[in-house]
Formats: structure tokens, sequence, C-alpha cells
């Protein structure tokens, strides 16, 4: 979050004049300042970094009720778990799911953000007002309670959605795509308002001048908006992008929420609760281990793009 | 002038549906809470209600062991906040004001960091917990301390992350001057930096507690058979019964459990943007 406005912040930082030689020498301690970082240090490496290479060594080692309880002796495996994965048709279509499930929250997710930013830019006082304040709500609101007031909204029976519509006793949750479709409209509704505030700061850091030479020159809005504004945001675009796409990949609560596990017959799966279940609820930790790693090799490759786009932005590192 | 006016009026009503319609689940979600439970049984619901009652909180309250949940959800995000908010300004003070070797590889790792599929750490981290639990009870699975320890991990990357933008607007030009009239490394730290981090670490702890305080995923893995160690999302779940929904509880129980966090988001929503833009100016 904080990285994406860095960028606007940017072009500010040039302006102070270079200091001088004595505070350059004050500035640059170069001693590692260890006691300040020994307590992150003491927190990250045992409740996140062994934990990461715990996930790794229990994908590739029999792990299942018998082990935990120490009943079995534990087994290295080597990649079965992996091969296990590859030749299971399950995984793959949950593997596809996932995909296509968080292409569609990102592009939704974009195209309402970017629409709104780009409205709020025209609006008066307060309608504009309402419309940050409404979308902070949403973007307050725990995913669990979101989670919970969307499924009332389409409850079969008691749901407003049904009674308006006229749907009485229509279930949304047993057909997939129309459970997929509301579970991703409960994402897109908590997840916009980061985009949308994020893009209207861009907008706005536009410097004004330049607009206004723009329309001098007989431009028109349409004309600026394409040839000015989105070039001028694009790193942030960018920034918007990667960032929505890692956390729609990890969408867990409203699917677990909602669809009460990963729906009928687990047909709404995707990779983060499916690896959940098969460890915790199908006793097979390695396996679930293993599809936790795929899922961290996924992501490592979007993160990559994301530093790599970090860096064109001109975030300094 | 003419269209022009036109365009803003459209744009107008536009942004005033979209806020409506935005922040409607949430008035449902409080409405719902309020009406006594006659209406919530209604096949024909309506958007408002002449009868408001608290039947449904003091039932969520009463009868459930809420209140305990409540206060249980309540000490884990105040620890994490306290936890993790001075761990984080120590750690993005060595990361903004020290030249060191392995600086930018600590800070694409904080970055990289955010990205860590957290659920599926959850399985590792169920016997690390357990594992450390028999030598000392007071983490182990069942307590709530397990539960500060896995989120004071969770938030710091992001809270180092963003304290460094709030530290790095600080001019050194004061922590210089102060020490050259003598004070200690010590002094400007805690005397000079801390206070004038302060809003930046409010906006942060923000982030904090709500990775705390919505997290159920946790409690649910780690608390297993200690129920009076369970948190307010857990409790929430409880009000899903397969045969019957207990709506009026369930919203009454999730007004309760999104309230702190929409009051907290709108005290620092300001500072929470300045802090997201990396430049603060007073």
């Amino acid at each position: 979050m904080s990285t994406a406005s860095t960028a606007l912040a940017e072009p500010r930082s040039g302006v102070r004049p270079a200091p001088a030689g004595r505070r350059t020498r004050l500035r640059m301690r170069r001693r590692t300042p260890l006691w300040l970082l020994i307590p992150a240090a003491a927190v990250l490496l045992p409740l996140f970094v062994y934990p990461i290479y715990q996930l790794g060594l229990l994908s590739v080692l029999d792990f299942r009720q018998a082990q935990v309880s120490g009943g079995q002796p534990t087994r290295f495996v080597g990649l079965d778990n992996y091969l296990t994965l590859l030749r299971d048709g399950k995984f793959w279509s949950v593997l596809l799911a996932t995909v296509g499930f968080a292409a569609a929250c990102v592009a939704a997710t974009l195209a309402v953000g970017a629409a709104l930013a780009v409205l709020l830019t025209r609006v008066s006082r307060w309608p504009g007002y309402a419309l940050s304040l409404a979308a902070m709500a949403a973007w307050a609101a725990p995913a669990i309670t979101g989670s919970t007031v969307w499924m009332f909204l389409f409850d079969a029976n008691l749901g407003l959605v049904n009674q308006v519509l006229g749907l009485d006793g229509h279930n949304w949750t047993y057909d997939r795509y129309s459970t997929f479709a509301l579970v991703g409209a409960a994402v897109v509704w908590h997840s916009f308002p980061f985009v949308m505030v994020t893009l209207y700061a861009g907008i706005r850091a536009i410097p004004e001048q330049m607009l206004e030479a723009a329309a001098l020159d007989g431009a028109s809005h349409w004309r600026s908006f394409w040839q000015i504004v989105v070039p001028m945001i694009r790193p942030l675009l960018v920034i918007v992008v990667i960032q929505s796409i890692i956390w729609d990949f990890k969408v867990f609560t409203q699917i677990y929420v909602m669809t009460g596990g990963g729906g009928i017959a687990g047909q709404n799966l995707t990779l983060n609760v499916y690896a959940y279940q098969q460890a915790f609820a199908a006793s097979e930790y390695g396996l679930g281990s293993a599809i936790g790693v795929v899922m961290m090799l996924i992501l490592l490759v979007v993160t990559l793009l994301y530093l790599r786009a970090l860096r064109r932005g001109g975030e300094p590192l | 002038m003419t269209t022009g006016s036109w365009w803003r009026r459209a744009a107008d009503l536009t942004a005033t549906v979209v806020a409506l319609v935005t922040v409607f689940p949430i008035y449902w979600m409080l409405l719902s809470a309020l009406k006594p439970a006659g209406e919530m049984q209604s096949l024909s619901q309506r958007p408002w209600t002449l009868a408001p009652t608290l039947d449904h909180f003091r039932r969520v309250l009463g009868a459930e062991d809420f209140g305990r949940y409540l206060v249980n959800s309540l000490l884990v995000a105040l620890a994490v906040v306290a936890l993790s908010g001075l761990v984080a300004f120590l750690a993005a003070v060595a990361l903004t004001r020290f030249r060191f070797r392995f600086r930018s590889t600590i800070l694409v790792m904080f970055l990289v960091a955010q990205m860590v599929p957290i659920e599926a750490l959850t399985i590792p981290l169920f016997f690390l917990i357990r594992d450390v639990g028999a030598v000392v009870p007071e983490v182990g699975l069942n307590t709530l301390g397990s539960l500060v320890l896995v989120h004071l991990a969770f938030s710091l990357p992001f809270a180092v992350w963003m304290l460094r933008g709030f530290v790095a607007a600080i001019p050194e030009e004061l922590e210089e001057a102060a020490m050259l009239d003598g004070a200690s490394r010590r002094t400007v730290l805690w005397r000079i930096l801390f206070p004038l981090v302060a809003p930046g670490l409010a906006a942060t702890s923000v982030f904090s507690f709500i990775t705390a305080w919505n997290d159920f995923l946790f409690a649910r893995t780690f608390i297993i058979s200690a129920t009076d160690n369970q948190t307010l999302p857990m409790a929430l779940l409880v009000f899903f019964k397969p045969d019957e929904n207990d709506w009026g509880g369930i919203m009454a129980a999730s007004v309760l459990m999104t309230v702190p966090v929409l009051i907290f988001f709108i005290l620092v929503q300001k500072r929470l943007v300045s802090g997201l833009g990396g430049a603060v100016k007073d």
C-alpha cells in the first residue's frame, strides 16, 4: 500500500538543496545498527522465515495423522507430494479456478476503482466526500463481517436481493459460477477503495499547469486524459495492478466463510483454501504444504514483476 | 458552460448513487441488527424499521460468552499494536537513518514478506506453536499468547514499510542539532524521533490492529479446545447453524466487530492517506 504512493512524493524529495559536508558526514552512519534490528529479527526469523523453511520441508515428507500423533515415523518422500498434485485432476481444476477468479476480481476491482478515481476528480465537494467516506467504510469493514452481510443480502429466503428480484428460495451458492460471482462481488467491494484512493491521489498530483497548457493548445479533455493523465499515473497503475493480483490470488476469508470452506463438493475451492483443507480437514499435512509451496512460487514470480515495476516507478530502496 | 454544468451534475449524481450502493451493506448490517426478530423472519424485508430494539445485541452479548471473546480479541489486538509499534519503530529508524551493507536487501525482504500466503503458513506454524507450547505453555496451542506472536510477525513487515516513510519525513537536522548539543543516541531516539513519529505510529497501528482483530484463521487453527480463549470472529461463526442461520445474531455480532475498526479507520483517515503518501507535512 505504502509503496504505491511513495512514487507520488518522489518529485518533492529532490527539491532540498544538497547538504553541506558536515551533514553528510553525520548522516552516512555506515555501522550496521544491530541493536535496532535485533528485535525485528527476533520476531521474524522464528515466526516468519523458519515457518517458510518448514513449509518446504513438510512438502517433501509423508506427514499425516499417524505421523502427527507419533504413531508412525516421518518419512522422506522426495517429490512424491508434488507428483500426486500433478496427477490430481482436482488440483488442476482448483488452480484454474484460482487464476480465473483472481483475474476476474482484479479486472473488476481496477475497472471500478479507476472509473471512480476519475469520477472523483469531476464531482462537487459533497458527493465526492460521500463517495470517499462510503469507500473508506467498505475498505475498513473486516473481511469476515463483509462476508456475513453479503451472505445475508443474498440469503435464499430472507435475503433482500431475492425478495426484491422475486427469486424466492433461489440459492446463489448452489451453482459454482454464481457462487464465485457472489464471493467476487464481496471481494471487489472490499478492495476497490484502495485502487480508487491511490489513483485519485495520483491524478491530483499531476501539475495543474500541465493540463492547462494542454487545454490552451486545444487538446480536448478526452485527449489530455489519455495523453497526459494516463502516462503520468502509469507507474502507479502498474503497482496497483500487481498489488491487486497478489491480494486476489490469496483471497481466503471470503471464500472460506461464504462458501462454508470451499462450496458444495469443493467446487469453490481456491489454492489457499485447498491447502488449508488438505492439511487440517484431511490431515494430509505434506500434501497441503506442497500446495502452499506451489502458491508461494507463483506469488514469487508476481513479486519479482512487482519489484521491477517499483524500480521503474522510481521507488528508492 | 451549460454542457459543463450538465456533466458536473451527472457526475455528482453518479457519485452519490455509487456512495449509497457502497455503504448499503453496512447500513443493512446495522439495520438488521436493530430489527425485531419478527421483522427479521419476514419474507418481505423493509429497508427501515419502526421498532428498533437491542434484543439481538443483548442475546449475543449474554448467551454465547460473546463478551469474553470481545475482551480476548481486544487483548490480542492491543498487545500486537504495542509490540509491533515498538519493534517496527526501531527497525524503521535503522533502515532510514543508517546506510549499511544489507540495507536494500532487508528492505526488499520486508516487501516480499507482504506477498507470502500467510494462510499456507498455518501448517508449519501449527506444529511450531505446538512444540513451543510444550516448553513455554503461555504461547502454546489454545492460548491468546500464540495469537499475539503470529500476528506480531505478520503485521511487522507492513508496519516497518509504512513507518519508514514517516521516519524519512522528519528532517535529520533536528537529530543532528541535538547530537551536537551533546544528547546521547538514546535520547535522540526516544525524546526526539519517537514523539515526532507518533502520528505515523498511530496510522500504522491501525493496520496492525486490523490484522489481529480481523483474523479468524489462526484463532480457528490454534484455539482448539480452550473455548475460553476464543476470539470474536470464531464466535461470530458460531451463529451459523446448519439448518437455520440466526441472521439477527450474526448481524449484531458483525456490527460489534465492525464498529471499532470503522471508528479507528475514520479517526486516522487523514493520517493514513498522508502516511501512504510517504510525506507528512505537519
